[in-house]
């Protein structure tokens, strides 16, 4: 776990041990009443989708704008976007502490709950979309009174193995990572605090042995999910690539969809963090070096992005399919251009911004930014799905899908579950490393002082 | 904290303060005393000297099992109900890869963390603890028997402890 380089963008009067505690352990705090009335607000969307959820399966899914051919739409293209929203959590915990880079410390935990909240929230839309999701269970392949199986050459399938295992080894991640910090807050806190960090800190004495499995544990686990993390977004990319649908049928997708999930997830990650770092009064530690180094990141997948859409055009092209040709072409200036607009500005010109320092270093450009990447990229999920199936071979098969009510109170109820869930982990469990923060301000020495 | 043995606990403000310490506590003959630091610390792990963790093994035979668990899983499960699916063979070893992985990924991960459990909430290291520990200080339980104690308090102290105290177990 040792990352012996100063972070960039600490300041120059380094924090102690103790001011590490004490900071993170006052991001705890009594809430105060604009977090009751954010949490209130949240919670009255997350009921309106619930209610939109309750009336879709009283009527059926016939309340959802679906119409053949587009039997894929809001659902399937906001559960590509929570995935993808997974998976920068996964990069900034796991891949980054692989390569050392010491400034991830202060922002991945932010990160990692993103991750965990966003599969939960992503894991509810294929239920939602099979509209009967009390039934779900027969995705697992148990042992039945039918004998049946289920069927391990569909997509599905994989995404369930994909999804679950992501999940929980992602939440393992976050709780392993959290253990420590616990500990250390649990020797702070009182009342009732005390007994809940109690509990959850397992005992948790930082000796000599715990350190020493904990860390080993630690780097096999982030081992683990490098590999994951990329495999989760193929996996999901696959269940469009392995089809014939024009616009569908490509090699180019798994890597295009892992580009687009990280660059989706570092956007919301910076959008999750400005006013974080503003209302816990972490700036010592949040630095804006730390949103530069998200900035980079965002440039870079943006610029792979935005080069995976140029390629997707010139393959249409240079293929000579004709299907291919009119799929594309239908893209950028048939019924959904608008859709398809959207995605390329945000998504394809706007990162081309990041390219100058003094952006990547402005926050609320940065805001602004992280913003519209999100909002590019919802749009490119529905592009890419509802586009594409609505403009298939046959002419007379063609159709053209519009989300009904029920599908956008359902979508907006996905954000409230989201934040709900953040708040709720925000204000009761430390949103800044305590342990990793440590881990890169050298111990003070006898012989130095 | 109850239940842990008699000895010795001093708290230490310096990094090098303390791994000096553990330095003469193994010149000294002891080695069954306990270290608490607020981070994993690179220079205390080596001044304790412990062997590597044998967590790997669980990891290692945690992904093993799981790669072995999705190839026969998806096999039998295909011939158990052997029905042909879009024309492709009934045992289909490629599509089957990507469970094989994720089940990899997840025995390995799951074993990973029971071992991590099995041997660092198992251990015997059952001495007293100090709120420090945990916020900026390093801390050094010895246990010892009465007559030894004031030599061990004497070396604790030589090397710079902040603050040193009998435990009475």
């Amino acid at each position: 776990m040792a990352t012996t380089a100063p972070p960039e963008g600490m300041p120059a009067s380094q924090p102690t041990y103790a001011d590490v505690t004490r900071d993170v352990a006052a991001t705890l705090g009594n809430p105060t009443k604009g977090y009751y009335g954010l949490l209130a607000f949240v919670v009255t969307i997350l009921l309106v989708g619930v209610g939109a959820l309750l009336y879709q399966i009283r009527m059926g899914l016939g309340v959802a704008g679906y119409t053949p051919p587009v039997m894929w739409g809001v659902y399937i293209t906001t559960f590509v976007f929570w995935v993808g929203i997974a998976h920068s959590g996964t990069l900034i915990s796991a891949i980054l502490f692989l390569f050392r880079s010491a400034w991830r410390t202060a922002v991945y935990r932010t990160a990692e709950a993103m991750t965990v909240f966003a599969v939960m929230t992503a894991g509810l839309f294929p239920l939602i979309h099979v509209g009967r999701l009390w039934y779900a269970y027969w995705l697992i392949p148990y042992p039945n009174q039918r004998m049946l199986w289920v069927n391990f050459k569909s997509p599905l399938v994989w995404d369930m193995f994909a999804i679950g295992t992501y999940f929980i080894v992602s939440t393992c991640f976050l709780i392993l990572g959290l253990i420590p910090d616990i500990a250390a807050i649990r020797d702070k806190a009182t009342g009732w605090r005390k007994k809940l960090y109690t509990i959850t800190a397992l005992n948790w004495r930082g000796t000599d042995q715990q350190w020493r499995h904990y860390t080993r544990a630690y780097l096999y686990l982030a081992a683990l999910a490098t590999p994951l993390v990329l495999s989760v977004h193929s996996v999901v990319s696959w269940d469009f690539a392995v089809s014939i649908v024009p616009g569908w049928h490509a090699t180019i997708f798994a890597p295009y969809f892992v580009a687009g999930a990280i660059y989706s997830g570092v956007a919301l990650v910076i959008t999750l963090l400005i006013p974080l770092r503003r209302v816990f009064k972490v700036e010592r530690y949040i630095t804006t070096d730390h949103f530069e180094n998200l900035s980079k990141l965002l440039l870079l997948t943006g610029m792979i992005v935005g080069y995976a859409y140029v390629v997707e055009y010139f393959m249409a092209w240079y293929s000579g399919n004709t299907f291919e040709r009119a799929s594309f072409w239908n893209r950028a200036f048939g019924d959904y251009w608008w859709a398809t607009w959207t995605m390329i500005i945000c998504n394809g010109f706007l990162p081309f911004l990041l390219w100058f320092k003094k952006i990547r270093r402005c926050i609320p450009a940065l805001l602004v930014i992280s913003l519209f990447v999100n909002l590019g990229m919802w749009f490119e999920r529905f592009v890419i799905i509802v586009v594409s199936l609505s403009f298939e071979y046959e002419p007379y098969a063609m159709g053209h899908y519009t989300p009904t009510w029920v599908e956008w109170a359902i979508l907006s109820g996905s954000f409230a579950w989201f934040f709900m869930w953040f708040l709720l982990f925000a204000k009761n469990f430390p949103t800044v490393s305590i342990t990793e923060v440590k881990e890169i301000i050298p111990m003070p020495r006898k012989r130095a002082s | 904290m109850k239940g842990s043995p008699g000895g010795i606990l001093a708290a230490y403000r310096h990094i090098d303060s303390a791994t000096e310490a553990i330095g003469a506590l193994k010149k000294s003959g002891y080695d069954d005393f306990t270290v608490y630091s607020p981070t994993p610390n690179e220079e205390i792990l080596e001044a304790v000297a412990h062997p590597v963790s044998p967590v790997r093994l669980w990891t290692l035979f945690g992904g093993l099992t799981g790669l072995v668990t999705g190839f026969a899983m998806t096999m039998w499960m295909s011939y158990d109900y052997a029905i042909v699916v879009g024309g492709k063979p009934i045992g289909s070893v490629i599509p089957y890869i990507i469970i094989m992985f994720e089940l990899t990924i997840l025995f390995g991960a799951l074993s990973t963390l029971v071992g991590l459990a099995f041997h660092a909430w198992s251990t015997n290291q059952r001495g007293p603890f100090d709120g420090r520990f945990s916020d900026d200080h390093i801390g050094i339980f010895v246990p010892c028997p009465v007559e030894r104690r004031p030599a061990v308090e004497q070396l604790l102290t030589a090397a710079g402890a902040t603050e040193v105290k009998v435990e009475i177990g």
